[in-house]
């Protein structure tokens, strides 16, 4: 069996299980933030019951809308907060003591290899780079997550990512996943898991490793892979809140289909708006004319997004007519870039310095788009109306293309500065 | 179960930041949900859909974002039924979750057409478009989500579960 099939067995308590079979699963984690929690406490007090089955397993997040920009978003987070208290539920990290979701579960150590943990958040299949299998649900169907502790899953079917090769100075994990989304299509793994192996992911950071997994929602995926490793086990040395036992593939398990790239010849790569389906190298749209940059999200806010971006400014200024937006994951993340004198190098170099959060990513605070912006980002979606104005243009790239874009105000390969 | 209303069409890879973009996600009421349906792609779309409406669309409709909002706009519009070539699998779960009727039904985006009368025989999969003459046969549902579909979401399927002690 592949590890999506074996964490599901597990889960399910089945000797073995396949790609098609349903099975009722039991959720090691279950996690909501200040978005989409809202709308499952409103379910919870519909169903009727005293408590949830397991309140040390359900963690709370805010993290979109902080601190809140309107009323109606302090109102919403007040209610998620009393659901809090009422069921005495541990794992609360309010405003100010956790950041994005994503970065926050790892680092707090609410993720553990070969778990099944399920979101109210797409973007929950970012926890697959520690081996777990996670996947994004509903608001409604997490209330009933809450009740039951279980739910259903179809078992998918498996794509192996082979990376060769180690990737190139400048090159980061983003531009990886952007290339396989750009070869796989944004629907090519619907209804299906990636599993990332080879030479660029195994010598790739934990930090890399979450921006393959949590963008391979963009294709579609039930959830992203990467085996857990030496890597895997040294992040989570002193962070895991429970033991494990790492799952990894069986020798011949089968895939629907691999995938093999180069990455020693895989440059920066950039999505042009407004989806993810074209993908460029950035040698074709480099000396395009951008307002705004955002290097933040759940997608590339950590310490080395952050390292790489203030590297290219370090000593510099960002054009005069650019804007560029920092918002670190974390506030591990961003205690980190204080104590490296990071905060100070983005500051020096004309950049602001927001909170820990979702950030500008979701369009509604801290540095949404007009109508004609066009932005290059950091973060996983450039749909239209994403970060703001329907009629502005968002381009997606690492933070390293998206720093060295900021120094003249156009798109620029990271590759031929400094 | 049976649907009825005027189809009202779009293409591929619907995005759920289109469906319900991401400043409406602090709205909790479906009526006020409803108002901002497809804000991010028609201006037209809430007024077409308000006396009922069957949404069709092309591959890979909901796909994005995990928020539940989206269907429960859609919903919320007037939307009885989506039928799409294919579904992201959020979206899809979410629609049965909130009582949306959903159907995957290959071919339908060059049979149908914007206005067309369309009928739906939910647990037959039946779909005729009148205006065309038309009869097409819809991918199955799995007998647990047509169950959740009948109580009306999966909040009322677990209330009627729990009261049967099941």
């Amino acid at each position: 069996m592949n590890i999506f099939e074996k964490i599901l067995a597990r889960a399910s308590g089945r000797p073995e299980t396949k790609p098609g079979d349903i099975v009722d699963a039991r959720i090691d984690v279950a996690m909501i933030h200040d978005l989409t929690g809202p709308m499952t406490v409103q379910s919870w007090n519909k169903i009727g019951l005293a408590k949830v089955w397991d309140p040390s397993r359900i963690v709370v997040i805010f993290d979109h809308l902080v601190p809140p920009s309107t009323e109606q978003a302090a109102k919403v987070q007040n209610e998620v907060r009393k659901f809090v208290a009422e069921q005495g539920i541990p794992n609360f990290y309010e405003m100010g003591r956790g950041g994005v979701c994503h970065q926050v579960m790892p680092e707090k150590g609410h993720v553990r290899p070969g778990e099944l943990i399920v979101g109210a958040d797409s973007h929950t299949v970012t926890y697959g780079a520690f081996g777990a299998f996670a996947t994004g649900i509903g608001s409604t169907e997490m209330a009933a997550v809450f009740a039951t502790g279980k739910l259903w899953f179809r078992v998918p079917k498996a794509i192996k990512i082979q990376a060769r090769g180690t990737l190139g100075e400048f090159v980061m994990g983003k531009d990886l996943v952007l290339d396989v989304i750009g070869k796989l299509g944004i629907s090519g793994a619907n209804y299906r898991g990636l599993e990332f192996t080879g030479e660029a992911v195994d010598r790739m950071s934990i930090d890399g490793r979450m921006t393959l997994c949590n963008m391979s929602i963009e294709a579609g995926a039930k959830a992203g892979i990467v085996l857990p490793d030496h890597r895997t086990i040294n992040y989570l040395q002193g962070r895991a809140k429970a033991s494990f036992t790492p799952i990894v593939s069986d020798q011949g398990a089968a895939y629907e289909r691999e995938l093999v790239l180069d990455a020693a010849a895989l440059g920066p790569q950039v999505a042009l708006p407004s989806s993810l389906e074209q993908i460029r190298p950035v040698e074709e749209v480099v000396g395009t004319k951008v307002d705004q940059g955002f290097v933040g999200s759940c997608t590339n806010g950590r310490i080395e997004d952050y390292r790489v971006a203030a590297r290219i400014l370090r000593g510099k200024k960002i054009g005069r007519n650019v804007r560029l937006i920092i918002t670190p994951a974390s506030q591990e993340v961003y205690r980190q870039c204080l104590r490296e004198g990071l905060l100070e190098t983005f500051i020096e170099s004309n950049a602001i310095v927001t909170n820990p959060g979702c950030g500008s990513c979701i369009g509604i605070h801290l540095g949404v788009l007009g109508p004609g912006d066009v932005c290059i980002s950091s973060s996983n979606r450039n749909f239209i109306g994403r970060m703001g104005s329907v009629e502005a243009k968002i381009f997606l790239a690492s933070p390293a293309t998206v720093a060295a874009s900021m120094l003249r105000g156009e798109i620029t390969d990271p590759r031929t500065v400094s | 179960m049976i649907l009825s209303g005027k189809a009202i069409k779009f293409g591929d890879n619907i995005d759920t930041d289109v469906i319900l973009p991401g400043k409406y996600l602090v709205l909790t009421d479906p009526q006020e949900l409803g108002k901002h349906a497809m804000e991010g792609i028609s201006r037209d779309f809430v007024t077409k859909s308000s006396k009922g409406s069957i949404l069709v669309a092309g591959e890979n409709f909901g796909q994005g974002s995990s928020r539940e909002q989206a269907p429960v706009a859609l919903k919320g519009a007037g939307v009885k039924c989506v039928l799409a070539e294919s579904f992201a699998r959020i979206f899809y779960r979410n629609a049965f979750n909130i009582g949306l009727p959903v159907l995957e039904c290959p071919g339908i985006k060059s049979k149908v057409e914007e206005g067309d009368e369309i009928s739906i025989d939910l647990e037959q999969g039946k779909i005729n478009d009148a205006t065309k003459g038309l009869s097409m046969t819809a991918n199955p549902i799995p007998d647990f989500l047509l169950a959740i579909l009948r109580d009306g979401g999966i909040i009322e399927n677990l209330r009627r579960k729990s009261a049967h002690g099941t």
